[in-house]
């Protein structure tokens, strides 16, 4: 490794594309460690364009591939699309293979495929997620995701690095949620060609499942990625998923006089609940605002990769408690993979669910991208634990998503319109 | 790559990839599913844009996803150029991948819908016909452009696939 001091993202980016440094703005060619594909943008995609270029998959074995957009299969299309995924990993061989187990982004981590170091490309904007265990992952479109399929190689433009320090303790009712709303809002969503890096005491204190908030929603950010730096929880989580880290794996960290881009210091201990208003994710404020502005909802939506994890069940789970929701709205479940559903049926969060009167759904993106259950109708109003709100989201143009944290939205759930959490822990 | 020359059709800042491509239409075959890009922005868009024409935008264009349907509208439409004050990261990257110059103009506001422009995405100059103005852009970094005269990311695998294989014998 060369002694200029370097980021996270410049250190990994550097040894995938074999070279001793890299600086912002260079346009290298890197190696591929594990390219991930899924069934909506995936398999139809990809398959049709192999066979045209009349070649096969670089290597079976860094390819993962999942089904989590279009299951279960609500309509004949949609099934169509799954039994192409299937017939595509039964032709190419593809051992790593989640069919209906969760959504990507939950299963690549809960098999043990992310190690810190590692250079991934998923064929999903919030591949970013991956970051958190201290690698590099980000989205790229279906045709790129050809191309790494096919050479194991891909371009990129060595990003900048932000870096975004938080410190102190959330107060109740607060989750890493509402850190992303408000950076969306501080930050804004145009950081193409930047790197997120997260650090301070806050972000060590947070366990994985609240880690991934952060680096998943850098793609509201509209940045190539988002890292951090990996520590003792980082390694326990990788253990859990039956992997085990690297030696070196502590060692990937940017060095004390790396330079960033720009350096945000934020007080956790002063940030307040969120919500973000249609249509985007940075149209973000105080949940408090809303909360004087009545906003009557139809339905609350717990879903995502970034919102329906065993901690975000159990946010939910103390929201609503000996509570029940309110009459006129609904409140809809879909828990991010199978694992997490198992989880969360044994340690009672589904019964307390049931009790208040929420639908269980099942693991999936669901009504996430209006691909599954739960899809909205016109003029109708949603607060969803998703990552997006754009016009149309999650089903007719005409409905609106606000954004939250699962504390947020289960206790508007309860309220049958926007509320502060905090008033119901 | 040959200069385009087209009719400008306008569009704001932050315009994202579900407005692009609405999910509703995932399922639908590709060349279906384009005639509602952007439908919820401006319905006239998709029916109305002829092969050549230049899009022209605000700040983000293309945020969200990464979906390629999004930019396949593009393609699919036959858009020959699109300018805008800053771009998306995935899309931008989706956009070339298909063959469709995409080019950072700072400028893009002073450009209003309807007016014909010439773009040089190799000599970097965006010519406003309609104002008599003339801007000039970053031109696409050579790899970029090497990839996008070869018709996009396919045609380029194509060449390489084709390289390679006479390479074997070494
Ligand atoms: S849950 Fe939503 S954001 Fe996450 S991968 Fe699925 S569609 Fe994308």
């Amino acid at each position: 490794m060369s002694n200029t001091p370097a980021t996270l993202v410049e250190k990994i980016i550097a040894r995938a594309a074999g070279v001793e440094a890299v600086s912002p703005g260079e346009i290298v060619t890197c190696q591929v460690d594990l390219a991930m594909i899924l069934d909506s943008g995936g398999p139809r995609r990809i398959w049709p364009r192999l066979k045209e270029l009349g070649v096969g998959v670089w290597d079976p074995e860094k390819i993962v591939v999942v089904a989590d957009h279009f299951v279960p299969a609500t309509d004949p299309a949609a099934a169509a699309i799954l039994k192409l995924t299937r017939e595509f990993v039964a032709a190419y061989d593809i051992a790593h293979f989640y069919d209906m187990q969760g959504i990507c982004h939950v299963v690549l981590p809960e098999h043990g495929h992310l190690k810190p170091g590692m250079f991934c490309c998923g064929g999903d904007s919030h591949s970013t997620n991956a970051g958190a265990y201290g690698c590099y992952m980000a989205g790229f479109g279906a045709i790129e995701m050809t191309g790494v399929l096919v050479t194991g190689e891909i371009w990129t433009v060595v990003p900048e690095t932000i870096r975004v320090d938080w410190s102190g303790s959330f107060g109740t009712g607060v989750a890493a949620k509402d850190v992303m709303l408000l950076l969306a809002r501080e930050l804004g969503m145009d950081n193409a060609f930047k790197a997120i890096e997260y650090g301070g005491d806050t972000v060590r204190g947070l366990p994985m499942a609240e880690r991934v908030v952060l680096t998943n929603m850098a793609a509201e950010l509209g940045a190539e990625t988002a890292l951090i730096e990996p520590d003792e929880v980082t390694l326990a989580a990788i253990r859990a998923a039956g992997a085990e880290p690297a030696a070196d794996a502590l060692t990937w960290r940017s060095d004390p006089q790396a330079r960033y881009q720009a350096r945000h210091q934020f007080d956790a201990a002063a940030l307040q609940p969120q919500v973000a208003a249609p249509h985007k994710p940075s149209n973000s404020g105080p949940a408090a605002d809303f909360e004087r502005d009545h906003i009557r909802v139809d339905q609350a939506y717990i879903g995502a990769c970034v919102g329906a994890k065993l901690s975000d069940l159990h946010m939910v789970a103390e929201v609503l408690r000996g509570r029940q929701v309110a009459r006129g709205t609904r409140l809809m479940v879909a828990p991010a993979s199978n694992r997490i559903m198992a989880e969360a049926a044994a340690d009672g969060t589904l019964a307390t669910i049931t009790a208040a009167g929420g639908l269980l759904l099942s693991t999936g993106c669901g009504a996430c991208a209006a691909l599954g259950a739960g899809i909205l109708a016109e003029d109708e109003v949603c607060i969803s634990s998703t990552n997006r709100n754009f016009q149309g989201r999650m089903g007719a143009n005409s409905s609106s998503v606000y954004l939250g944290s699962p504390y947020t939205v289960a206790a508007s759930a309860v309220a049958g319109r926007i509320v502060d959490p905090r008033n119901l822990l | 790559m040959s200069v385009i020359n087209g009719r400008v059709w306008k569009f704001g800042d932050e315009i994202n990839t579900d407005v692009m491509a609405p999910g509703i239409y995932f399922k639908l075959p590709i060349e279906e599913a384009i005639k509602h890009c952007l439908e919820a922005v401006d319905p006239t868009f998709a029916p109305g844009v002829q092969p050549g024409d230049v899009v022209v935008a605000g700040r983000n264009f293309g945020v969200g996803s990464a979906r390629e349907q999004a930019a396949m509208g593009f393609s699919g439409l036959q858009v020959g150029a699109i300018l805008a004050v800053s771009f998306a990261r995935i899309f931008y990257r989706n956009v070339l991948n298909l063959g469709v110059p995409a080019l950072i103009l700072p400028e893009a506001g002073e450009i209003a819908p309807g007016d014909q422009v010439r773009v040089d995405p190799v000599a970097g100059r965006v010519e406003n016909l309609t104002q008599d103005k003339t801007y000039a852009v970053e031109p696409l970094p050579p790899h970029l452009m090497e990839m996008i005269n070869a018709g996009g990311l396919m045609p380029y695998l194509k060449t390489r696939i084709a390289g390679e294989a006479t390479h074997d014998s070494r």
